[in-house]
């Protein structure tokens, strides 16, 4: 009965680190880590059958791509391809020298931090096929989404020596003026292969 | 030389390893925190394509998913592969959005509800016909702001 005589003894707490570590891997394993990201877009508002139709945008001012059934690619009335789209797309908005057939600018305005600036009339119209597989639709938009987010670049880097992405909110927001996002999608109706 | 040298005899000491478990409870606590255990089983197939123009999607709370592809192999047999939506936990139709749209605003609060996303998970075989519809029913209904959910970077089978 030597062994009662003495105080209890510690608990060896050893294999608490084996039970932690169990726990550890199986959340480890569970955990799902991947963010959601994506395009991020905002749809046009419902069509108002009673609103006033809204005025027509001259034709010099549309960029119109038409992707049909077979993922082909229409822009500006001539067979193209993703690899010239954000090419074309950026030189329609930002136009810069002032040709006919590309978009017309707006009277200079005066926006905060950047100055006097001609925001672009220019609209990008982006109209599918029922049958246009969405992994093409997804990279039309991302080669369009591009081409804005490379003009924005590109005069973020004039006016402040940084890119757009790394712009503070009052800054970003005067690019966001001096160039906005105009991408339509048209209502959606079928286009002949 | 006498007089320090002699504790070198046992050795090295050995190193305690009692706050490992400190240490491993906490990266434990971490995981467990940060853990989002799946909320919805898939029952369709989304092999999402790729963008590189991809922002993230912040506030998950306010983001409500719709994912749209062909049925998963299980369930091949008793739905075909044509590609469908699914809502929560079942296959849907278009006209089960405006319900399903309603449910998930109902569930925020009113201040919520503007900045409310739908993420459309879409299976890059789908065609733009049934996400052409999705899309006017969300323009009626009014939740207007989507999420392309793609995954950064670029497609190595692209030509």
């Amino acid at each position: 009965m030597a062994r009662s005589k003495r105080t209890a003894e510690p608990i060896n707490a050893g294999s608490m680190a084996d039970i932690a570590f169990l726990l550890l891997i199986f959340f480890l394993v569970t955990t799902t880590m991947d963010v959601d990201s994506g395009l991020l877009r905002k749809l046009p508002p419902p069509l108002d059958p009673e609103a006033p139709k809204p005025p027509p945008i001259k034709e010099r001012n549309v960029f119109t791509v038409l992707v049909n059934r077979n993922d082909q690619l229409l822009v500006e009335g001539e067979i193209g391809s993703l690899s010239t789209l954000r090419v074309k797309a950026k030189e329609f908005v930002t136009n810069p020298y002032n040709k006919a057939n590309l978009s017309a600018k707006k009277d200079p305005a005066m926006i905060d931090m950047i100055g006097t600036y001609e925001v672009s009339k220019g609209v990008v119209s982006l109209q599918n096929d029922r049958g246009t597989s969405y992994d093409m639709y997804i990279r039309v938009q991302n080669e369009l989404v591009a081409a804005y987010r490379e003009i924005r670049d590109d005069l973020a880097m004039q006016t402040f020596g940084k890119k757009y992405k790394l712009l503070n909110k009052d800054q970003a927001k005067a690019v966001r003026r001096a160039i906005p996002m105009m991408i339509s999608e048209a209502e959606p109706r079928n286009i002949n292969s | 030389m006498s007089k320090f040298g002699k504790k070198d005899k046992g050795g090295t000491p050995e190193i305690s390893t009692a706050s490992l478990p400190d240490i491993v409870f906490m990266l434990l606590f971490f995981f467990m925190v940060t853990t989002v255990m799946r909320e919805v089983s898939l029952k369709v197939v989304v092999q999402q394509p790729f963008a590189t123009e991809v922002k993230k999607l912040e506030k998950k709370s306010l983001v409500s998913y719709i994912f749209i592809g062909p049925p998963i192999k299980g369930l091949a047999a008793t739905f075909g592969t044509e590609p469908r939506i699914q809502l929560n936990d079942a296959f849907a139709t278009v006209s089960d959005l405006g319900e399903f749209i309603i449910a998930e605003r109902e569930a925020r609060s009113e201040k919520e509800v503007p900045f409310m996303t739908t993420s459309l998970k879409i299976d890059k075989t789908v065609k733009m016909g049934i996400v052409t519809d999705v899309k006017q029913e969300l323009r009626e209904l009014n939740a207007l702001k989507v999420n392309y959910s793609t995954k950064k970077g670029t497609d190595i089978t692209a030509e």
